[in-house]
C-alpha cells in the first residue's frame, strides 16, 4: 500500500508535553510537515516564546533559540539582520505576541522585517494556568477574570492581527483556524505561503491561528473545538486580511 | 579623538559587525557613529523600538555567530538587564556599553558611577556575572573595546564597558592600534540552519534543579576562572605611599591631579585605579595593604566599590571614603584638600 | 468501489482526545480497552471500513496516525 501520510521527519520521535487535544501540537505538526516539504530545516531558525511552547525545542528537529517572554520578534530581528539568507520565525502566544511583545511584534512588522511570526491564539494563558490573555473573550472566565472579562475593567479582546495588517511592512497577514481537518489544511496553505513570502522578501508575514486550550478552556477536547469554531472565529473572522504578493500580481 | 567615536572604531575595528541600540543621552553620539561607520563597512546598524528591544536584537546576531554590541546609558541599561541575564545564561558573546549618568530614576545626563553595584553583580536576574571594564582615557577606551570583543568570545560571556559622559566627550590624541592576535575557540555553539549537522538548542530553561544547579556550578567555574585571568588595574605612585588612593574611570582622572598635587607638597601619596570592577583586582589591594597606612576610597557615587575594598583588605588597614555622587564632577583641587584633611587627621 | 485504506495508530504517543473518532467519515477508529503507558485508553482502528481519507492524521495533535492507501 502507498503511504498517505507520515509523521515528519523533522518533528523528532518523541512525546510531547502537551495536553491532549491541545492546538499547539497540531501547528509543530505543520510547521514540520513544510520544513521537510520545502527542504528548509538546513537553513531554518526558530524563536518559540516563554509559555507552553517555550519547549518546542524538544520536538522540532531544527535549529531553535530560547527568548525572553514577548521578545520573540526582536530576536528573530538579531538574527535575520546577521543572517539574511536564514529563514527566520517566531512562535508566539497570545501573551508574548499580544501583550508583554506588543511593541517588538509591531515594530519588527512595521519596519517590514523579512520574518515570519506563527501567532497560537488561544484566548488564554497556558502554561501559568489559565490566567487572561489580551485575547480573552468578553465573558470569558479565566484564573484571573473569575467573574468573566468584562470590558469596564479588563478591556476589550486585541485584535493584534487586525493592526498589524495596517502596516506598510507587513506583506502578507492572515488568520485561520484548527476546528476542523480542512481548516487545519488551511493553516498548513497560509503558514507555506508565510514562509514563501519571507524567502521573496516582501516583508514581514504573520499567520495567526485561531487554537484550543481544552485544559485552560476546562472543557473536553471534543467541546474545545466546537467552540473554537462556534465562539472564537465570531470573535476573531478567519481568512487573508493583507497579501501584497497578489497585489503586486495584479 | 572622541571618547564615543574611539568607541565606535574600535568595536569596527575589532570585527563587530552588528550594532542595536537606542537613543539616550549622553551616549547618541555611539549610535550616531555606528549608523554611519557600519554603512561604509558592510554591517548591520539598527535602532530598535527600545533598550529592551536592541539587547534582545544582540541576542540573535551572537546567537548567529557574529561580533555584536548595543550601547546605553543608565535608565536604559536597567531595561536591557533582562537580556543581559539570558546573554549570560545562554553563554552568549557580546559588548554593553554603559555610559552612566545621575540617578536613581531619570536623575540627570552628567557624569555618575552610581552604576556600580549594577554592574558588578551582574545586574538582572539570577546568579550570575559579567567582565565590567572601567576605561579612564581615550586610548584606554579604544584598546578595552577591541579587547572586550575578544573576552566576550573567549570565556562566552557579555562584557560591559562602564564609562561616563566625561569619558564620552573627552578628546585625546590617540594610536588607532591594530587588533590583538587572539586565537578564538570555533564557534560550535552557534544557529544557523542545521545542514549536515545535528540540530542545536540555544536555552536557558533548565527545570531539573539538579541539572540547573550543575548549569550554574559550570558559570561560577568559568567566573572563577575569569576572576584569575581577567583582573587589570594600574598603580601610580604606590611604592612608598602612605595614603593610597582607590578610583576608577574619571574619577581617578581627577584623583591622578590630585595625587600629584599632593607629591608636590612632599605628601606620599598614591593611586591604585581598578580597570577591571569585576572581576576586582582585590590582589592588588591586598598587597598595598601591607604597605601604605590608609586607603581614601574616591566615587562619584555614596560609595559602592569602598565595599569591595572593604573586602580586599580585610580591615588591615583604615579605608575612608569621599564621594561627589548626583553627577557634580570635583577638580583635582577639592580632593587634594581632603587627602590632605586625612593626612594631619591620621598623622601620617 | 471505494479505495482500500489502512492505519497505524502509534498508542504510545496517544493522549487518547478522541479528535480522529470525531472526524472519521468511516468510523474505523475506537478507543481501546487497553490502557498506555501515558494512562490512556488510546485510539486503534476499529473495523476494516478505512478508506484512508487520511482526517484522523490531519486532526491528530500526536501525530501519531500513518494512514496508507492502495
Amino acid at each position: 500500500m502507498k503511504a498517505i501520510y507520515t509523521r515528519p521527519k523533522s518533528l523528532k520521535p518523541v512525546s510531547n508535553h502537551y495536553c491532549p487535544g491541545c492546538g499547539h501540537s497540531i501547528i509543530h505538526r505543520l510547521v514540520c510537515e513544510l520544513v521537510d516539504e520545502m527542504d528548509m530545516r538546513g537553513r531554518i531558525i526558530c524563536i518559540p516564546p516563554a509559555g507552553c511552547a517555550v519547549l518546542a525545542y524538544n520536538y522540532f528537529d531544527f535549529d531553535v533559540c530560547e527568548s525572553a517572554h514577548g521578545r520573540g520578534c526582536a530576536v528573530a530581528t538579531g538574527f535575520k539582520r546577521a543572517q539574511p539568507d536564514r529563514i527566520i520565525f517566531t512562535y508566539q502566544g497570545d501573551g508574548d505576541m499580544a501583550a508583554i511583545g506588543t511593541a517588538e511584534t509591531l515594530h519588527a512588522a512595521n519596519r517590514g522585517e523579512k520574518i515570519t511570526s506563527i501567532f497560537v491564539n488561544n484566548a488564554v494563558y497556558g502554561m501559568t494556568g489559565g490566567q487572561m490573555a489580551p485575547t480573552t473573550m468578553i465573558g470569558q472566565k479565566t484564573t484571573t477574570s473569575p467573574y468573566g472579562r468584562r470590558t469596564e475593567v479588563e478591556g476589550y479582546p486585541l485584535k493584534i492581527t487586525e493592526l498589524i495588517a495596517t502596516l506598510p511592512g507587513a506583506a502578507y497577514v492572515t488568520r485561520t483556524s484548527l476546528a476542523t481537518p480542512a481548516k487545519i489544511r488551511e493553516t498548513k496553505k497560509a503558514i507555506k505561503k508565510a514562509f514563501e513570502v519571507q524567502m521573496a522578501g516582501t516583508g514581514y508575514s504573520l499567520v495567526e491561528v485561531l487554537s484550543p486550550c481544552p485544559t485552560n478552556w476546562k472543557v473536553s477536547p471534543r467541546e474545545a473545538f466546537v467552540y473554537l469554531e462556534e465562539t472564537m472565529e465570531k470573535e476573531y473572522p478567519i481568512g487573508v486580511m493583507k497579501d501584497n504578493t497578489t497585489k503586486k500580481d495584479k | 579623538m572622541k571618547g564615543t567615536d574611539a568607541l565606535g572604531e574600535a568595536a569596527i575595528r575589532a570585527g563587530c559587525t552588528c550594532y542595536f541600540g537606542y537613543p539616550i543621552t549622553p551616549q547618541n553620539e555611539v549610535p550616531e557613529y555606528m549608523s554611519r561607520r557600519m554603512e561604509e563597512v558592510g554591517g548591520v546598524f539598527l535602532q530598535g523600538e527600545s533598550e529592551i528591544a536592541s539587547i534582545n536584537m544582540v541576542l540573535g546576531a551572537a546567537a548567529s555567530g557574529k561580533r555584536a554590541m548595543t550601547s546605553s546609558s543608565s535608565p536604559g541599561i536597567s531595561l536591557k538587564q533582562e537580556g543581559l541575564s539570558f546573554m549570560a545564561a545562554l553563554e552568549l558573546p557580546a559588548v554593553i556599553v554603559n555610559i552612566n549618568r545621575g540617578g536613581p530614576g531619570l536623575g540627570n545626563i552628567a557624569p555618575s558611577q552610581g552604576d556600580y553595584y549594577q554592574a558588578t553583580r551582574g545586574g538582572g536576574h539570577g546568579d550570575y556575572r559579567m567582565p565590567v571594564y572601567a576605561p579612564a582615557s581615550v586610548q584606554e577606551l579604544y584598546d578595552i573595546t577591541m579587547k572586550s570583543f575578544d573576552v566576550a568570545d573567549l570565556y562566552r560571556t557579555p562584557v560591559m564597558i562602564l564609562g561616563d559622559g566625561m569619558m564620552g566627550q573627552i578628546v585625546e590624541p590617540i594610536s588607532l592600534n591594530e587588533r590583538p592576535e587572539v586565537e578564538i575557540p570555533p564557534k560550535d555553539y552557534i544557529l544557523d540552519g542545521a545542514q549536515d549537522r545535528p540540530s542545536r538548542i540555544v536555552k536557558s530553561l533548565i527545570l531539573d534543579p539538579a541539572e540547573m544547579e550543575e548549569h550554574n556550578w559550570k558559570l561560577k567555574r568559568k567566573y572563577d576562572l575569569m576572576a584569575h585571568e581577567l583582573p587589570q588595574w594600574e598603580e601610580f605612585m604606590t611604592d612608598d605611599a602612605k595614603l593610597t588612593i582607590i578610583a576608577y574611570g574619571t574619577a581617578a582622572r581627577i584623583a591622578k591631579g590630585a595625587v600629584k598635587r599632593a607629591r608636590s607638597e612632599g605628601l606620599k601619596v598614591g593611586l591604585l585605579r581598578p580597570i577591571t570592577l569585576w572581576p576586582f583586582p582585590e590582589e592588588a589591594i591586598r598587597s598595598l595593604a601591607k604597605k601604605t597606612k590608609l586607603f581614601l576610597v574616591f566615587e562619584m557615587s555614596t560609595g559602592q566599590m569602598l565595599d569591595d575594598v572593604r573586602l580586599a583588605i580585610e580591615g588591615r588597614v583604615p579605608c575612608e571614603f569621599y564621594g561627589r555622587p548626583g553627577g557634580v564632577v570635583p577638580i583635582p583641587q577639592e580632593i587634594a584638600r581632603i587627602i590632605e584633611r586625612y593626612w594631619l587627621q591620621k598623622e601620617l | 468501489m471505494a479505495a482500500k485504506g489502512k492505519i497505524t495508530i502509534n498508542q504510545g504517543l496517544c493522549k487518547a482526545c478522541e479528535l480522529c473518532l470525531t472526524v472519521c467519515p468511516d468510523e474505523a477508529i475506537r478507543l481501546s480497552e487497553n490502557l498506555n503507558e501515558k494512562g490512556y485508553h488510546p485510539a486503534e482502528p476499529a473495523k476494516d471500513s478505512c478508506r484512508g481519507c487520511a482526517l484522523c492524521a490531519v486532526m491528530c495533535p500526536e501525530a501519531a496516525i500513518e494512514v496508507y492507501r492502495g
